[in-house]
């Protein structure tokens, strides 16, 4: 099926030669952070993840989310997602190779990552991680291929699959749920000190992770002849609106525990994200721009009329993104650092090559789901072709 | 076979790029290594006898070394009690590298030639080495 | 006999599997004749090995330089001089932001302002030591947490569990800021998470850690599970605290203010 990937129109081989030469500029700096170390990165000693480590949380919650067109397709027989189910899984499979790359990208040794294997530590939660993205991915790229070979020749996916389906549900909550433990069991970070991480870091994937979806399906919609259909669409919107508004709860749950308790170390990395903290304030107005877009997000898509206007369904998506990206992709991770266990403030903010190399990995990701997304829907355009030739 | 001409010009192009180690170096002759053991320390020692035997040391030094941090960092036993039954203090910077103190002939002349690049150094201060140049 | 290509591709893949078998067994096993290591008998050995810092015997700018220079020169802790890049074994910093839930505007004069020397707590119950994903930084069996930079990954995980801001991390080669080089002790390499060791390099020669012997008795050091060592008769004769609310049991004591008899 791969060869699929290797024929393509003009305006694909732009796209992904586009891509290549982003993620060649990526790895340059990449290089040069290789030789020179971290410190070609904003983060210090107090500080000590950055945008990498944001990333990786975020898109974590974004491979998380195929489980919600998992869940409904095959627990609950919703039988309109069976044509984009193939879109989720292979959207998890390029977020879990972005997560695993953000990973090498702030390893201080990546010649060593093979310790992690060599001196197994399961105390760690990091060593649990490991195992639950790197299963994760293995059970996506499995399922997804399998299932999309068996529905090119018109016949239904073997048996032996159906197991591995049914496992990667728990497994895609466990995914979020050790990524949230990784924070959420630190001791002498209050901000990160609590028990709703984990929920919180699942309802802000999937929104997160839908809403991207609802993008990607109405790109491919616009792109090719596969149209994955209006009410797939309008069912994901409706997943989105509700973990929105769940996300969006848990936030005001943690903000209403560390304010009405007036417990300090609780407020403090809430008052530097939202207000400033000892004249420093950084972080201030990408929060405020979180909010206001988390707010403008709900109102369109509680709202039944805005949320079934596609455009409106897009540009409500393309918030609630960007609203999440900011929060957990950034601000979440930045903001437990700060104050450091001394009260001291010391600010973080990405540097040039560090933003390269980012967008050089999201470029990799892109890749990665171009090439997937190419070859499913050149299996759908297939079916869609000889369905209206020989029917 | 369809497509033979383009298979075959495939093929010749991975095999030139697959011996070019071999036909780059042909004729080339690299010198053998060739390890000195000729620092002040050493030839002022009456048995010149690392912690283990020569043969030992050629082929296992990087396995000892490793056990070595083990034991003495981790385990914080910085005594080695060697098959000869002699004790030796562990410690790479202060006991190996006070009679191996000629680093350039004696680490990597086969290190070179072997192109292997221990990071041993990128932490471990390698002694100064001024009275063995030349 | 003809085979066809699916077999052919078992058996090629199932040799593989033999040959990949055979060659980790040539490596696992360990051919190096360990015969056999033993501690020094002139090291120290605690079971808990323990600092108290008695805030009362610094009294100048000088007390504070001389304990940390000390560190520093002889553990070859660069001086980047930036705050992004900056590496620290010991440092201070003031009564306030050492001890923010002692928090209290009425504390006797000159308290609040008064600066207090850092190092890392050598924790009991070590949050760094539980997250570290490769056994970089564990606990010995006497107590110190120390640090293994050849195994450490540099993922910093140990640098968020650290309450105490113990640990620093080389975001670059540290050797071109090493002012004056200490021969016998190593440098550290870009990429990896240092910290305090509490000179266990000297211990293992008997010796105290050099903080506590430059310190004219504001730092003494010893074992807090025997109970007439000298930390402990401080401790018992002295009002000390520590950070202890997080449940890591830091080994490191404070004593403020009161009679300065003990």
């Amino acid at each position: 099926m791969l060869e699929k990937a290797l024929t393509g129109s003009r305006r694909y081989w732009g796209w992904i030669f586009f891509l290549l030469a982003v993620i060649g500029v990526g790895f340059i700096f990449y290089l040069r952070q290789f030789a020179y170390g971290l410190g070609i990165t904003g983060m210090s000693r107090d500080v000590s993840w950055g945008l990498y480590i944001g990333q990786f949380t975020f898109l974590v919650g974004v491979a998380a989310s195929a489980v919600m067109l998992v869940i409904p397709y095959y627990l609950h027989d919703f039988k309109k997602f069976g044509k984009i189910l193939i879109l989720g899984e292979f959207l998890a499979v390029a977020a879990v190779v972005m997560c695993m790359l953000f990973i090498m990208a702030d390893m201080g040794q990546p010649m060593r990552v093979m310790n992690l294997v060599l001196h197994p530590t399961p105390n760690s939660v990091m060593f649990w991680d490991a195992i639950v993205l790197n299963g994760y991915l293995l059970l996506n790229i499995i399922i997804g291929w399998t299932t999309l070979g068996a529905d090119r020749k018109e016949l239904p996916p073997p048996a032996w699959v159906k197991p591995l389906i049914y496992l990667s549900i728990p497994w895609a909550i466990s995914i979020h749920t050790v990524t949230a433990f990784l924070y959420a069991g630190l001791p002498g970070r209050p901000f990160w000190l609590s028990a709703i991480m984990a929920a919180r870091f699942l309802a802000s994937a999937f929104a997160a992770g839908p809403a991207l979806l609802i993008i990607l399906a109405l790109i491919v919609r616009k792109l090719t002849k596969f149209d994955p259909g209006k009410e797939p669409i309008q069912a994901l919107g409706k997943i989105v609106t509700y973990a929105m508004i769940a996300s969006t709860f848990f936030l005001i749950l943690e903000v209403f525990t560390a304010f009405y308790s007036q417990i300090p170390g609780h407020m403090a990395s809430f008052e530097y994200l939202y207000a400033g903290l000892d004249g420093f304030g950084k972080l201030v107005p990408l929060m405020w721009l979180s909010t206001i877009l988390a707010v403008v997000a709900i109102i369109l898509l509680v709202n039944p009329n805005t949320r079934k206007n596609e455009s409106i369904l897009a540009f409500a998506c393309i918030t609630v993104f960007i609203s999440l990206w900011i929060d957990k992709g950034f601000g979440l991770i930045v903001g437990g650092f700060v104050p450091n266990p001394f009260e001291r403030v010391t600010e973080y903010w990405p540097t040039m090559p560090e933003t390269i190399i980012t967008i050089g990995v999201w470029a990799i990701g892109l890749l990665v789901l171009t090439v997937l997304y190419k070859v499913a829907i050149s299996v759908r355009e297939a079916q869609i072709d000889s369905g209206s030739n020989t029917h | 076979m369809y497509d033979a001409g383009k298979i075959l010009i495939g093929l010749i192009i991975f095999l030139a790029f697959a011996t070019f180690p071999f036909y780059s170096n042909m004729g080339k002759a690299v010198a053998k290594p060739d390890p000195k053991l000729d620092t002040p320390v050493i030839q002022q020692m009456k048995v010149k006898q690392c912690v283990e035997s020569k043969e030992f040391m050629r082929a296992e030094h990087m396995q000892l070394l490793n056990n070595w941090r083990d034991a003495a960092l981790r385990r914080g036993e910085r005594l080695y009690k060697g098959s000869d039954g002699r004790i030796t203090e562990i410690s790479f910077q202060n006991q190996c590298l006070r009679c191996h103190s000629n680093k350039k002939k004696f680490c990597d002349e086969c290190h070179s030639y072997a192109a292997v690049k221990p990071y041993c150094w990128d932490c471990h201060i390698a002694p100064k080495e001024a009275n063995n140049e030349h | 006999m003809s085979i066809s290509r699916r077999d052919f591709l078992k058996l090629a893949g199932i040799s593989s599997l033999g040959i990949g078998f055979s060659a980790t067994d040539l490596l696992w096993k360990n051919r190096a004749e360990a015969i056999e290591y033993m501690s020094s008998p002139k090291g120290l050995t605690a079971k808990r090995w323990a600092m108290v810092v008695d805030l009362r015997k610094f009294k100048t700018e000088e007390d504070y330089n001389r304990v940390i220079d000390i560190c520093h020169r002889i553990h070859n802790v660069p001086d980047f001089g930036n705050l992004k890049d900056e590496v620290k074994w010991i440092w201070t910093d003031t009564f306030e932001h050492v001890f923010p839930f002692q928090k209290n505007e009425y504390l006797p004069e000159g308290v609040q302002e008064k600066k207090a020397v850092l190092f890392c707590n050598h924790c009991d119950n070590p949050p760094c030591v539980r997250v570290c994903p490769t056994k970089a930084t564990f606990k010995r069996k006497d107590g110190i947490v120390a640090q293994d930079y050849h195994r450490c990954i540099g993922c910093r995980f140990c640098m968020a569990a650290c309450p105490f801001g113990s640990r620093s991390f080389n975001w670059r080669d540290p050797r071109p800021f090493i002012k004056r080089l200490n021969p016998k002790f190593p440098t550290r390499t870009k990429g990896v998470v240092e910290k305090c060791n509490f000179c266990v390099e000297r211990l293992a020669e008997g010796l105290k850690p050099a903080c506590v012997e430059v310190s004219n008795g504001a730092l003494t050091f010893g074992d807090l599970s025997d109970p007439n060592s000298e930390v402990r008769k401080i401790l018992s004769t002295n009002y000390s605290i520590r950070k202890a609310e997080l449940g890591t049991r830091p080994s490191v004591f404070y004593i403020i203010g009161g009679d300065e008899d003990a």
